[in-house]
């Protein structure tokens, strides 16, 4: 009897226990909520957006290499089809509405990510990482040479417009709390998505894919939903983007984004929720401070020395080595 | 003038041979990175940099010291593969046991930083290198003119590729190389310096690198940014062929030059994405690549 009581005693504490952190959790959940709520009162609203933009990049990103392990060199092209089927569309028909040019755009860069998947799971590992780069070239390509895109100009001058015809999003504000409930509904649901079955499932192929094929998941096909969902986040941020500073560009094509994602989520903290978005806060920020003074055409270097010193030194990124402390610490 | 599907000969055969200089690069590139992975169980981002360290070293050492294109040819690989094995051993070597993702991710890092800082130094525009004197000219081959740099660069690559092959397949050194891809661990214990190997065989993946850099010089615009988008085409490559043999990165590497060639004759908008769509084809019907070995 007496070791009965003592089991209850332990998983009680454990309750307690799961429960005091998680009340912990929502409590800085609603803290960085009211943060982000109250952010245009003191910051220029157009910045904060650059940055939920791209947070929301990382966050669709890091579903991918933080909880399946797949490293995909290639995001540059969803976030690129995204934005430039939204800008020619929003370009092009002045009756749509915003949210339909965006929906769009999601949809689209969703297939290319269902084509870009069903050719790039063939291969683990770095190859991988290869051919999601190589795809992503072609898609540059595509980009540069078809008539509508603007070719090396880009598309400019791309139309707000109306939310559901009603909301006037030439008003910054108004633009920046529709940003804001995209970027919580992205982050929300892959929040959702990991903490659900099947993102346990994509979690066993991260820390050991033979394990799970024997233990019979068809890891082919939960790959490929990972990648699906995750290229239709990216192209939503593509999206919301150029719908945000009014332009498409080559930029958002290159190679270089496809990097700059990655420098994000892995600076942030790969396989934390939080990480991505504090990567992406910080990179931006860099960028945009080294671009104001002396430095501006040292940002390459200095992201790769960031690239060198994060894989060298702290691999967990700013979240993890953070959580790693706490975790440390506490117990 | 003779025609074949309605483009002249020489037309035809100009691009054949475009294509198959264009192919030697690739497989002189492939070839190195295939030696790394061999090894070092790594893909080196850094290949890209390290071609253009070769060219830029190549230039420069010219510029500043009037050395000329023959000792360049030697001595920028050496002086690059020196440095590569300084990055391997001071970083690639730090995190060996770690997944294979963030030795990618450093080598990536590496580039972003040589690429960087070059481009502040000396600009995108390209830097000027002057051809050497033996090689201005060419001979009339009857269907077609050969410039004589162009057969040189043919005939240099394809001997650094059947020199590497005949290393690493018929000596004692590559003997050693070829037991450390299968397992290096009991190569440690037999006594022999798998770090020194390690180490040895990164300096000499990115030589061949910088070789082709150096060879690149005197006909390709060298500039700091001249190895990020060889490199993509090189992955789409590696891809195709498989790493499996040494054999099989040349072939694939020649092979994509040519296919590459042909399409500026017949379509000229796609012949920037056309190995890429062949990576495609090739991983929808044989995953593990032409000449690969497992899926």
């Amino acid at each position: 009897m007496a070791t009965t009581t003592t089991q209850t005693d332990i998983q009680q504490s454990i309750v307690k226990q799961q429960k005091s952190e998680q009340r912990k959790k929502r409590i800085l959940n609603l803290v960085l909520l009211a943060l982000l709520l109250l952010a245009p009162a003191v910051m220029y609203p157009v910045f904060l957006m650059k940055i939920l933009c791209f947070a929301l990049f990382a966050v669709a990103f890091n579903l991918l290499l933080g909880y399946t392990g797949l490293l995909s060199f290639g995001h540059a092209a969803f976030l690129a089809a995204g934005s430039y089927t939204t800008g020619y569309l929003l370009s092009n028909f002045s009756g749509l509405t915003t949210e339909m040019g965006i929906i769009v755009g999601t949809a689209v860069a969703t297939v290319l990510g269902l084509g870009f998947g069903i050719v790039a799971i063939r291969r683990q590992g770095i190859y991988f990482a290869m051919i999601t780069l190589a795809l992503a070239q072609l898609v540059y390509f595509f980009f540069v040479q078809a008539p509508f895109t603007g070719g090396e100009d880009g598309m400019h001058g791309v139309p707000r417009g109306h939310l559901f015809g009603l909301v006037d999003l030439e008003n910054n504000y108004a633009m920046y709390y529709f940003v804001l409930a995209v970027f919580l509904g992205g982050y929300l649901m892959v929040q959702r998505i990991v903490g659900s079955p099947f993102g346990q499932v994509l979690k066993a192929i991260k820390q050991n894919e033979p394990r799970a094929v024997s233990l019979g998941y068809n890891v082919d096909r939960y790959k490929l939903l990972a990648f699906v969902i995750s290229a239709g986040l990216a192209g939503l941020a593509g999206s919301v983007k150029t719908v945000v500073f009014q332009l498409a560009s080559l930029n958002d094509a290159h190679w270089h984004m496809s990097g700059e994602v990655i420098l994000m989520t892995l600076l942030g903290g790969t396989g934390t929720l939080l990480g991505p978005v504090v990567g992406a806060t910080f990179v931006v920020n860099l960028e945009y401070q080294l671009a104001q003074g002396p430095l501006g055409d040292w940002v390459d270097p200095i992201l790769g020395a960031i690239f060198v010193l994060t894989v060298m030194a702290f691999r967990s990124g700013i979240v993890g080595e953070i959580q790693n402390f706490m975790r440390k610490n506490m117990s | 003038m003779t025609e074949i599907l309605g483009v002249p000969v020489a037309v035809l055969s100009g691009q054949l041979m475009l294509g198959v200089i264009n192919g030697s690069f690739y497989a002189l590139l492939s070839l190195g990175l295939a030696v790394i992975f061999g090894l070092l169980k790594i893909i080196n981002f850094a290949h890209g940099a390290m071609y253009m360290l070769g060219a830029m070293c190549t230039v420069l050492m010219f510029d500043a010291f009037g050395i000329n294109y023959w000792v360049a040819l030697f001595l920028a690989p050496v002086v690059v593969g020196c440095f590569g094995i300084v990055l391997e051993y001071f970083l690639l070597r730090r995190i060996a046991g770690q997944d294979h993702i963030y030795s990618l991710l450093l080598t990536f890092g590496i580039a972003l930083i040589l690429q960087g800082v070059l481009t502040n130094i000396y600009g995108v525009s390209g830097l000027r290198y002057s051809m050497p004197e033996v090689f201005r000219g060419g001979m009339n081959l009857g269907f077609m003119f050969l410039p004589y740099y162009r057969a040189w660069v043919i005939v240099a690559a394809l001997v650094v590729c059947f020199g590497t092959w005949f290393l690493i397949e018929k000596t004692r050194l590559g003997s050693y190389l070829r037991a450390g891809t299968e397992d290096s661990q009991l190569m440690q214990g037999f006594g022999i310096n798998v770090p020194l190997l390690i180490s040895l065989t990164y300096g000499f993946g990115v030589m061949l690198a910088a070789f082709a850099g150096a060879l690149a010089a005197p006909i390709y615009s060298v500039s700091p940014v001249m190895g990020s988008n060889i490199l993509i085409v090189v992955f789409a490559v590696v891809v195709i062929g498989g790493m499996g043999s040494i054999a099989g990165a040349v072939i694939t590497g020649l092979m994509m030059g040519v296919v590459e060639g042909f399409t500026k004759v017949f379509y000229p908008e796609g012949s920037a994405a056309v190995i890429f769509l062949v990576m495609v084809v090739v991983l929808l019907i044989r995953p593990s690549g032409l000449f690969g070995k497992e899926a």
